[in-house]
């Protein structure tokens, strides 16, 4: 087996729970986040953003706020002179700063850089546009019919049918075998109609950045954001930039959920800062991030399953219709992947629609397009189960995918924890727990594929021994104590002798975002890697020092050993003692590893929760919640927990209280915290989390991302506990107390 | 731009400071005085990442102007350490795991001290519906209601 597959070991430090090495600097209020850099000389930015849903930009006047003190810089399309050769970088430009027309409510149209907040926004209201208002679509379903307003001509892609608006710009297939045939096979055959609404990240910290742009076209950014290498190649990439010549540098990072896997702003804020000659910070406003940065997509869905009496799948289908935003490119063939991925199924097929609207470009927001794949999907399997007086745990056992089993989006799984989630929750206490009146229990699971991808580590050893990791993924939850454990127990090290920071654009390779739960897979990967070739240089240098061949040399503990009785009598050298003479044995000891990083592993949970209906009002309480997810091999439990708890809350707002609300006039009427309303501490229990570990193959530790999976089962979890205690199958996100009263009522 | 002369204390400090009539106590702990631990989720009151205390009382410095802060003591973030030793909250926040991103937890510690200087033997319930006015994304509050707890009978059992 080569030595980056998994191996079965002890673990020394992997599995347990020590302190975070960045968590004083964020209980004490040190850490620097988007917002909180500063630098000589620097300007504040602000974006002017239309209040029309749709229109032509006839004209813009900026004359008076140049001329107010104070403002140093105004820019507007114009100002923007490199055209992208790319289709999807033309539309990062023409997103970041509106061309010819503005395409949703929020989209920015014009930027201003002033020496103080105040002035900055006083010069927005002093800049005049002249809007030819058009015609607009904000439902995914109305914008797909043949003659809704068109966001953009000229986008469809081959393989999408006739008979639609131009709005839909993509189709994709997947699936095996005949499901007609299936649906011959069942007993009962449910077919229903499900929509979604559109959710945003809500991370906390809204999206700010610091930048500064020089007419030699050199420039540097501050920014929170989940991938500083993808905000430095598509500002390149945008502005016609040499990649190379801008250095970015990821801050500590509010939460970004996906959200902060895009540029919304950068471009600008480079742009503002050539035209003044200064940094330039911007900062977005809650307002604007709900308006103009990356809520997921809303979806219209049918599904319909054939399943026997005795619970076996015997066909499914399901068409998936998610909205795109003013740009092409949804994340609907996730969806039409993800629906049916936790299944064996003989024959299955799905497919999905991409569909344009008037609303702020989708964006990825933790597994995306998962979440409302799995809901209708788990809840049509609820319902034949509630209808075939079938126990919903293990019907989903006698379908579940396995190893072997040819999943519906193509590959064959290796080994992956689906059952062994599924077993776990039929062995809980929670399954048995009585249940009182007004009260249901939903249980649901859930996939992620996860990702690998392009990965650059390098890990140094001091002069003194001690060891300092360089990686380039803005660390969104505790990533750093996760990397500095993998490589002191690879290393054989204390933990306190490693510390792992967050390099710059500028000091290491190539790295993907922060995304597709991949930073503990693939950084993981690639820290054992680095700190396995630090071991081979250390044992070199050993084996200079004893005069022995490197490869009669043994690591261990810290320490190179003599291999065997043959290999000649020396005591052990320590890490320590080979960093000390390293000037005299060959130079600097360092190891680095770089790598396109594959067999990342699939994800699987299954959820359980208790819900109480109200019964006068609709409203439903979560009043009990437990997860139980495999994650391969958890670094740091306390972490893993915390991804299975936060994404199965953010599934609880989604199925329960978040949505995008527009208005007649397209423009969206909840842009706050208010009225987009997040789960707050008392709504919400305890979330117990279960950790599974079913090793992933193609990691040295076992490990599997675990990030994103906890968000996927929440929505029909919930959904089929509230529909069990209300007697009424619930249908469209989110479950809110005036939908649930009327499905109730019957109305 | 006429500016407003302020003199308040802030975490024990005499600070004098100008500022706009329109800038919140935020708007200058953070972008004059350098104290960027507090900070801004929303500038609406809805989040809690800006929550401080002022003379006792628990509010968001979204919500105040800055003017007012005059003759006040203010308490941030900044101020819950005394030099390298951390208050109990901070130390059990960060055993427990109670933050992932981070960009919450300095409201939520500041709440959370001002929630034990009252009801130093709060309930879960009383802990979830003091700290519903913080938000936080990342966690779905478990751990952070567990440290809050725990805390809070360390400090009984040390008092
Ligand atoms: S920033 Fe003050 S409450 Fe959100
Ligand atoms: S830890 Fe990220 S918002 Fe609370």
């Amino acid at each position: 087996m080569p030595k980056d597959e998994y191996q079965s070991r002890d673990f020394r430090i992997v599995g347990t729970r020590p302190v975070r090495p960045d968590g004083i600097d964020k209980v004490t209020g040190k850490a620097r986040y988007g917002a909180d850099m500063t630098a000589p000389g620097m300007l504040w930015g602000a974006i002017l953003r239309s209040p029309h849903a749709h229109a032509r930009i006839k004209s813009i006047d900026t004359s008076a706020a140049e001329a107010m003190k104070g403002v140093k810089a105004v820019i507007t399309r114009a100002d923007f002179t490199y055209q992208p050769e790319s289709a999807s970088l033309a539309d990062v430009l023409d997103n970041c700063m509106a061309g010819e027309k503005a395409r949703y409510d929020g989209h920015a149209v014009a930027a201003v850089a002033a020496t103080s907040k105040s002035i900055a926004r006083a010069a927005l209201k002093a800049i005049k546009v002249d809007y030819g208002v058009l015609p607009h679509v904000t439902d995914v379903d109305e914008a797909m019919k043949p003659d809704a307003p068109v966001i953009e001509a000229g986008r469809v892609q081959e393989n999408v049918p006739e008979g639609y608006s131009e709005n839909v710009t993509g189709r994709s297939q997947y699936g095996h075998g005949d499901p007609e045939a299936g649906f011959e096979k069942a007993d009962l055959v449910i077919e229903r109609h499900f929509t979604t609404a559109a959710t945003h990240q809500g991370y906390i910290e809204p999206n700010a950045c610091l930048a500064q742009l020089g007419a030699d076209g050199q420039g540097e950014i501050w920014v929170c954001t989940q991938g500083h290498y993808m905000v430095r190649n598509t500002c390149a990439g945008v502005l016609g930039l040499d990649a190379g010549m801008l250095r970015v540098t990821a801050s500590e990072i509010g939460g970004g959920f996906g959200g902060k896997t895009h540029v919304w702003m950068e471009p600008t804020a480079l742009v503002l800062s050539r035209k003044a000659g200064k940094p330039v910070k911007l900062v977005l406003s809650r307002d604007e991030v709900f308006r103009a940065t990356g809520p997921t997509a809303s979806s219209s869905i049918d599904v319909k399953i054939g399943m026997k009496k005795d619970g076996s799948i015997t066909g499914a289908t399901a068409t998936y219709r998610l909205q795109a935003g003013a740009y092409p490119g949804s994340i609907a063939f996730l969806s039409a992947m993800c629906g049916f991925a936790p299944y064996d199924l003989k024959h299955v097929r799905t497919e999905g629609y991409e569909v344009m609207t008037n609303r702020p470009k989708a964006a990825a927001y933790r597994a995306p397009g998962a979440p409302m794949a799995a809901y209708p999907v788990e809840s049509v399997i609820d319902e034949l189960c509630q209808k075939l007086d079938l126990d919903p745990l293990e019907t989903r056992l006698k379908n579940a995918a396995r190893e072997g089993t040819k999943a519906s989006y193509g590959p064959t799984y290796p080994a992956i924890g689906l059952e062994a989630t599924l077993k776990a929750a039929q062995s809980h206490p929670h399954w048995i727990a009585p249940l009182g009146e007004n009260q249901g229990r939903g249980v649901a699971c859930g996939f992620w594929f996860n990702f690998g991808g392009d990965t650059c580590v390098s890990l140094m050893v001091n002069p003194d021994g001690t060891v300092s990791l360089s990686e380039g993924n803005p660390d969104i939850g505790g990533s750093r104590a996760s990397m500095s454990m993998m490589a002191a127990e690879e290393l054989g090290v204390d933990l306190d002798q490693v510390r792992t920071v967050i390099a710059d654009t500028a000091s290491l390779g190539q790295n993907e975002v922060t995304d597709g739960s991949r930073v503990t897979f693939a950084v993981g990967l690639a820290t054992i890697k680095a700190a396995r070739h630090a071991i081979q240089i250390m044992k070199e240098r050993a084996a200079m020092t004893w005069g022995i061949d490197p490869e009669a040399v043994d690591w261990r503990d810290g320490a190179a050993h003599p291999a065997g009785p043959n290999a000649g009598k020396f005591p052990p050298m320590t890490i320590k003692e080979i960093a000390a003479i390293a000037s005299n044995t060959g130079g600097p000891i360092a190891g680095h590893h770089e790598v396109t990083a594959e067999g990342a592993g699939v994800s699987f949970a299954t959820h359980m929760v208790d819900t109480e209906t109200d019964p006068e009002t609709g409203q439903v309480k979560v009043l009990r919640y437990t997860v139980f997810q495999d994650a391969g091999k958890a670094v740091h439990p306390d972490y893993v927990e915390g991804q299975f708890q936060g994404g199965a809350a953010q599934g609880i707002g989604w199925a329960i209280n978040e949505e995008y609300i527009y208005g007649e006039d397209g423009r969206l009427q909840n842009p706050g915290f208010l009225d987009y309303r997040i789960p707050v501490a008392s709504d919400l229990p305890m979330i117990e989390p279960v950790i599974l570990e079913i090793p992933n193959p193609g990691h040295p530790y076992g490990v599997r991302g675990v990030g994103e999976t906890s968000i996927v089962p929440p929505l029909a979890a919930i959904a089929n506990a509230v529909s069990r205690s209300s007697n009424v199958r619930l249908t469209s996100l989110p479950m809110s107390p005036p939908k649930v009263l009327a499905a109730m009522k019957g109305t | 731009m006429s500016q407003i002369h302020v003199i308040t204390t802030i975490n024990g400090d005499e600070t004098e400071f100008l500022c706009e009539a329109q800038e919140t106590l935020l708007d200058v702990l953070r972008d004059h005085l350098d104290l960027t631990g507090s900070k801004e989720g929303c500038g609406t009151g809805d989040c809690g990442a800006c929550s401080v205390i002022v003379d006792g009382r628990l509010v968001c410095a979204c919500l105040m102007l800055a003017g007012e802060a005059e003759g006040r003591s203010v308490e941030t973030i900044e101020g819950m350490a005394d030099g390298d030793d951390l208050h109990p909250l901070q130390q059990k926040f960060l055993e427990m795991a109670a933050l992932q991103c981070g960009v919450c937890t300095p409201g939520i510690l500041v709440a959370t001290k001002n929630l034990l200087e009252r009801n130093p033997n709060p309930t879960e319930e009383e802990v979830r519906y003091w700290l519903a006015g913080n938000l936080c994304r990342c966690t779905g509050y478990d751990k952070i209601i567990r440290a809050v707890m725990d805390t809070a009978a360390d400090m009984r059992g040390a008092a």
